[in-house]
């Protein structure tokens, strides 16, 4: 969309606070005395265009400025009239402009380094990609395994690894997992491991969906805001606009954190605690739930599994659940099965006496978390857990929402997926999820990190959360079969029974003609895992530094320092081959060879370093946090030969498919891959790549009595076929560019529910529904549980309000009503849940690295489920008194990721200029440290120099006897820029991961301090 | 003179994401400065000839034992009668007429800077070492002359800053601090009667940053 200087008057000129302002045309006079060329007037010889801000998750929009004789952008800042920020920018966003190609640092051309070279060459994108396809192909040639050790045809590669990225679009994205897969590749991953992989099960295993239920508008319908794992504030600083509207409106904000920060500055309470140790803070809170009858009865029977009978094989006795297997550090989940009568139906006691019903043995599971026993583990003031307690669950009541807003500080944990499956439980008791101003809200923090994760840049997902298929399943059907789940109950809609209309889609938009019924829908090119095989992050360097991986893609992102235990990645990195490293900036991925450190001499990897486009010079859409996928535009070319990733992908894979058909190892999926996304000029068209991410009818077709012609574009997933008559590259993007056109790019801000929905404001997946299980926000007749904020109501034999989570009748209705959780098998938001790999319900466990000797609350100190490396980089050591004191780690507004975006702005490094770390006064003064002192910060894996922060904002902890200290450390520097800036604290995390995504424990690990 | 405008910054309302400390640089395209860490957030250390707006940081513990961390976003405060004009003999420093910003213009340059700071309560005019022009916050009188609002305020995702005619200005301040006085009795708005850029805090100036009150 294009702003004209009119509208960007107007739009410019609104006031966000009620105050009115009547001064256009006001005679310059003394203003211009003051300046000798007004900005304002340079202003009227731009053309406006709008974007959207490519840091956190929130999806701020902007608007930009560029100047039509020079093509430069000379200005950028909010956008008023976009419903999140309302022009409202961080200093990030504020900053925009010097990502642009105002900004000197940017890369500008392609840049090569030999083997042993200590100098990068600047070469042609011809030279480059040609010479990175041969690479490519002779890797792939030379490791590609076609059957595993069982004999079963697996056709993979392991031998070329790719992580990236969270900050391309959607459009590119999915070319780009398309093209990996084609290829072969299963170790494909990117930030998404890193920031929210536990989120993802954690919902899915209790609403699920694995996203974020709520979005940002929504926070201001809430009547008690808890933030805990994350500091809102600092890093997702527009969703606070949204947070001090429902202060405004009398609600209470909670900030739980280790370190009093931004959040907790603005909190009406808050409480300390020591990192790590949430699922005691909150199961204290489940036990306070329960014994003071806290929970809204009718939800927690009629919309959850409080009244399934588990099996008589669960068990819990000691901090172990029934069926552990000690060797394979691994459960038996078959012992936690519901209890079934002999039709397969679950029994269910709707009373909630049966003392083996969930609702029973939840209650019995949390009773040993006393307040006095979490402020032991935690070390919060039994006062504070009270109040906390206390505060938040007066929202389980009908007419009141409690949310959560939680980040990093829950997910990088060896128990990451169980802290955030507490935090669901609690918000299924309070019924707080599908209500307005409830939810789990999950926020991401890279601003496409949500659509990166959807169109399955990850090793265990295909686009839409399919599942990598296993060489157990050498049949399309075999598959779909074993993917697909079952249940006997009618009433349970059991939306995933539609899998193989997914899949088959998929296969479709991969392979086109190509795909058909008479190869199983060329099933058989997809790579196939063995059972079991684990190809994340973690895992991925391990099989790097082990010299298994040759080849490697960084692809928008900064493995060197954004991955825990980074020594162990920056000495992976030099038993590569090749490493092909696309951004916009220089950084310490691309550069690793001339790291501290680093002998170049003896380092073999050959570097391509390709410059890209950044955010403001291409098309394309991203998703933020609420599932909100905007459209944005190019405002300013990229400066010199930097080119969009698009063009850089679609490039590399024509000269790949151009080398295999002259032949190559298992060529069919690389030529016959469906590559058609050029526009007119030869370049890469986002919108070409939209729609077959959408979908198309292949034929001529009618689907619920509706008729398509082929070609038509599908209006939405309901309608994708199993029979190869439709296409779509991931389902649950079906509906975002249709017939009516691209919904992505929509810009109409009607709010018919008052609650701040904005259904014609971009599109939002599912459906464009705004609030995910909105149908447990009514009661059993279809009645809004709060009159005052009604989300959906069923009225006049119709839904109205959101887009229903399924348009069933409600329940009420005997013969057709549903159960509202759709996407469960049985249909109920799941208080128990068996399906992880650590426990039906959360239990604490201590951190792999802490400061107490065993675990107050079992015998079993860690998560029994956790894979430990053991190998020569992987150090971890607990209760040492060489480290004595609990670290954490933490992202500061001014800087984004590891701050190669941010590190080369001056706006942003004078701001936040260097490494430092947070200590308390009473640490300080034990080890005579002086605030703003250079320190030094080890671990078992590594050490750096950086500045003492000394804060009243860090306490020491109580823990019974012991007293615990805890700092923390931004992770956002590293050793490129600025000089002097100091390097990144996962030199300094461990490289453990949580037992059901391996994501890193980075945010509770043991580290000393001392004067450097 | 027209009652113009002012800007009200509730600083109760602050997260300290400082993107008003950022805008106002992109909007001015002001230069970044080289910095170092000293042990706080706060940076730049002070206000400059490239820096017109800093966020001051300034924390502690509380009575009741927990820290506080306050957060005061420092500009000029375009005083009604201004401090710094004193040692201005002709119109090195003017007063616009419609908003009330008071500027400095490249004539500055032939100032007694030590003057014209000592006439400030708030310490804020700067000087280019090079040049000796003076500068500082404009009030975005620019922006505002051109119908919009100043850079800074816009950028506020809070509403910690709000703009506009000072009249209503003065009347959402009245009514901020009252409704603040039921939580912090020691909230209060900052010379109102004397500044257009009117500061409320919930506790004593003094614990938001050394010259909020002025000198």
């Amino acid at each position: 969309m294009n702003v004209t200087r009119r509208e960007f008057l107007v739009l410019t000129g609104s006031v966000g606070v009620g105050v009115a302002l009547s001064t256009l045309g006001l005679d310059l006079g003394p203003v211009k005395a003051f300046a000798d060329e007004l900005k304002t007037d340079k202003l009227k010889n731009t053309k406006q265009s709008t974007t959207i801000c490519p840091y956190c998750g929130v999806g701020c929009g902007l608007l930009c400025s560029t100047d039509v004789k020079t093509g430069n952008i000379i200005n950028i800042e909010g956008d008023p009239d976009h419903p999140i920020n309302e022009g409202a920018l961080c200093a990030k966003g504020a900053a925009l402009f010097q990502t642009s190609s105002n900004n000197p640092n940017r890369l500008k051309g392609v840049l090569y380094r030999a083997p042993g070279s200590d100098k990068w060459e600047e070469k042609s994108w011809d030279w480059a990609l040609s010479e990175i396809a041969k690479r490519v192909k002779a890797t792939r040639d030379k490791y590609f395994i076609e059957k595993n050790d069982k004999g079963q045809t697996v056709n993979r590669v392991e031998a070329i690894a790719h992580v990236g990225s969270a900050a391309m679009d959607n459009e590119e994205l999915w070319p780009l997992q398309a093209m990996m897969r084609a290829l072969g590749l299963v170790y494909i991953e990117h930030q998404a491991r890193l920031c929210h992989s536990s989120t993802v099960p954690a919902l899915a295993e209790s609403f699920g969906r694995g996203a974020m239920t709520n979005h940002w508008i929504d926070l201001r319908n809430s009547d008690c805001i808890l933030v805990m794992g994350s500091n809102a504030a600092a890093n997702h600083p527009i969703s606070m606009k949204w947070v001090q509207k429902a202060k405004d409106n009398g609600a209470k904000l909670i900030s739980v954190d280790p370190r009093f920060t931004q959040t907790s500055a603005r909190a009406d309470y808050y409480a300390p605690m020591r990192s790590g140790t949430d699922i005691a803070f909150l199961g204290g809170m489940i036990k306070y739930i329960i014994d003071n009858q806290r929970y809204f009865k009718d939800y927690v029977v009629d919309y959850t599994n409080a009244s399934f009978v588990v099996g008589d094989k669960y068990d819990f006795n000691d901090g172990l659940f029934s069926g552990y297997n000690k060797e394979k550090r691994a459960y038996d989940k078959s012992t936690w099965a519901y209890k079934k009568d002999e039709k397969g139906n679950i029994l269910r006691d709707e009373t909630l006496q049966n003392p083996r019903c969930v609702f029973q043995l939840l209650s019995k599971h949390y009773s040993r978390y006393t307040p006095e026993k979490v402020s032991e583990i935690t070390g919060t003031p039994v006062p504070d857990l009270l109040k906390v307690y206390e505060m938040y669950s007066e929202t389980g009541v009908r007419d009141k929402a409690g949310t959560i807003m939680y980040a990093m500080g829950w997910t990088q944990h060896t128990v990451g997926v169980q802290n955030i499956r507490t935090m669901s439980m609690i918000q299924l008791l309070l019924g707080n999820i599908g209500i307005a101003g409830g939810g789990v809200n999950a926020m991401r923090g890279e601003s496409n990190v949500q659509g990166s994760t959807d169109h399955a840049l990850l090793f265990h997902i295909l686009p839409g959360y399919l599942k990598t298929p296993n060489a157990t399943q050498q049949t399309l059907k075999d598959y779909n079969e074993q993917s697909t789940p079952k249940s006997t109950d009618p009433r349970s809609v059991n939306w995933w029974s539609n899998y193989p209309k997914y899949s088959v889609s998929l296969l479709k938009a991969m392979w086109g003609d190509k795909a058909s019924p008479e190869n199983d829908f060329a099933y058989g090119w997809l790579p196939k895992l063995d059972p079991g095989q684990d190809c994340s992050w973690l895992n991925l360097f391990e099989a790097m530094y082990d010299g298994k991986i040759k080849g490697f893609f960084a692809w928008g992102q900064n493995p060197a320092c954004s991955g825990a235990n980074a020594h162990k990645v920056r000495k992976a990195l030099a038993k590569l081959d090749w490493l092909v490293n696309v951004n916009i900036f220089d950084n310490e991925t691309g550069s690793f060879w001339k790291g501290p450190g680093e002998d170049p001499k003896s380092i073999k990897t050959e570097v391509f370093m390709l410059p890209c486009a950044s955010s403001v010079e291409k098309e394309g859409s991203i998703t933020n946090s609420g599932r909100w996928a905007q459209w944005r535009y190019a405002a300013a070319a990229p400066p010199g030969d930097a080119k969009p990733d698009g063009d850089i992908l679609f490039e590399l894979m024509r000269k790949i498919q151009g080398l295999y058909k002259a032949g190559g190892k298992f060529p069919a999926p690389i030529v016959n891959l469906k590559w058609d996304y050029a526009n007119d000029k030869g370049h890469f068209d986002p919108h070409k790549a939209g729609k077959q991410i959408n979908g198309y009818f292949l034929k001529d077709t009618e689907v619920q009595g509706k008729k398509f012609k082929k070609g038509d574009l599908v209006p939405a997933f309901p309608f994708l076929q199993a029979d190869g008559s439709t296409s779509c590259g991931c389902w649950i993007y079906s509906g975002s560019y249709t017939g009516d056109g691209n919904m992505m790019a929509r810009r109409k801000k009607d709010d018919p529910t008052g609650l701040g929905l904005y259904p014609q404001w971009s599109w939002c997946w599912p459906v464009n529904r705004r609030i995910l299980y909105n149908r447990a926000s009514v009661d059993k007749n279809g009645v809004p549980f709060n009159p005052k904020r009604p989300v959906l109501a069923w009225s006049d034999g119709k839904w109205v309000g959101d887009v229903p989570d399924g348009p069933a009748p409600p329940l009420s209705d005997e013969k057709n009503g549903k159960y509202p959780f759709i996407m469960t098998a049985e249909g109920f938001g799941r208080l128990f849940g068996p399906g992880l790999n650590d426990g039906p319900f959360p239990e604490h466990y201590e951190p792999l690295e802490c400061p107490l000797s065993k675990n107050p609350l079992s015998s079993q100190y860690n998560n029994p489920a956790i894979k430990i490396f053991g190998g020569e980089m992987d150090k971890h050591v607990t209760c040492d008194p060489r480290f004595p004191f609990v670290a954490t780690t933490f992202r500061l507004t001014e800087h984004w990721q590891t701050g190669i975006m941010t590190r080369w702005q001056p706006w942003l490094i004078e701001a936040q200029p260097q490494m430092f770390v947070e200590i308390s006064e009473e640490l300080a003064k034990m080890r005579g440290i002086a605030n703003g002192e250079k320190v030094k910060v080890s671990s078992a894996r590594g050490e750096l120099e950086c500045v003492a922060m000394v804060t009243a904002r860090f306490r020491p902890l109580k823990l019974g006897e012991i007293t615990v200290h805890q700092v923390g450390m931004p992770w956002c520097f590293g050793w490129t820029v600025p000089k002097n800036g100091g390097d990144s604290s996962n030199l300094l995390t461990p490289n453990v991961g949580d037992a059901n995504t391996m994501i890193p424990e980075s945010k509770a690990f043991m580290v000393n301090i001392t004067k450097a | 003179m027209a009652s113009g405008f002012s800007i009200l910054v509730d600083t109760s309302k602050c997260t300290a994401c400082r993107g008003c400390q950022v805008a106002c640089k992109q909007w001015n395209q002001l230069p970044g400065v080289e910095t170092k860490n000293v042990g706080s957030y706060e940076n730049p250390q002070d206000l400059s000839f490239d820096t017109y707006k800093v966020v001051r940081y300034s924390e502690g513990i509380n009575p009741g034992g927990k820290p506080y961390w306050n957060f005061f976003s420092e500009q000029c405060r375009h005083c009604l009668s201004p401090g710094c004009m004193e040692a201005s003999e002709k119109d090195e420093i003017v007063v616009d007429e419609k908003t009330g910003a008071v500027l400095f213009t490249s004539k500055t340059k032939d100032l007694d800077f030590k003057a014209t700071l000592e006439g400030c309560p708030y310490n804020i005019p700067r000087q280019d070492p090079k040049t000796k022009v003076m500068a500082k916050c404009t009030m975005c009188v620019d922006r505002i002359s051109a119908g919009m609002i100043p850079a800074c305020v816009k950028s506020c995702p809070t509403g910690a800053m709000a703009f506009g005619e000072r009249t209503a200005i003065l009347e959402s301040c009245k009514k901020r601090v009252e409704d603040l006085k039921k939580t912090f009795p020691q909230a209060q708005a900052i010379n109102p009667d004397d500044v257009r850029v009117i500061y409320i805090v919930t506790d004593d100036p003094k614990k938001y940053w050394k010259l909020a009150a002025g000198k």
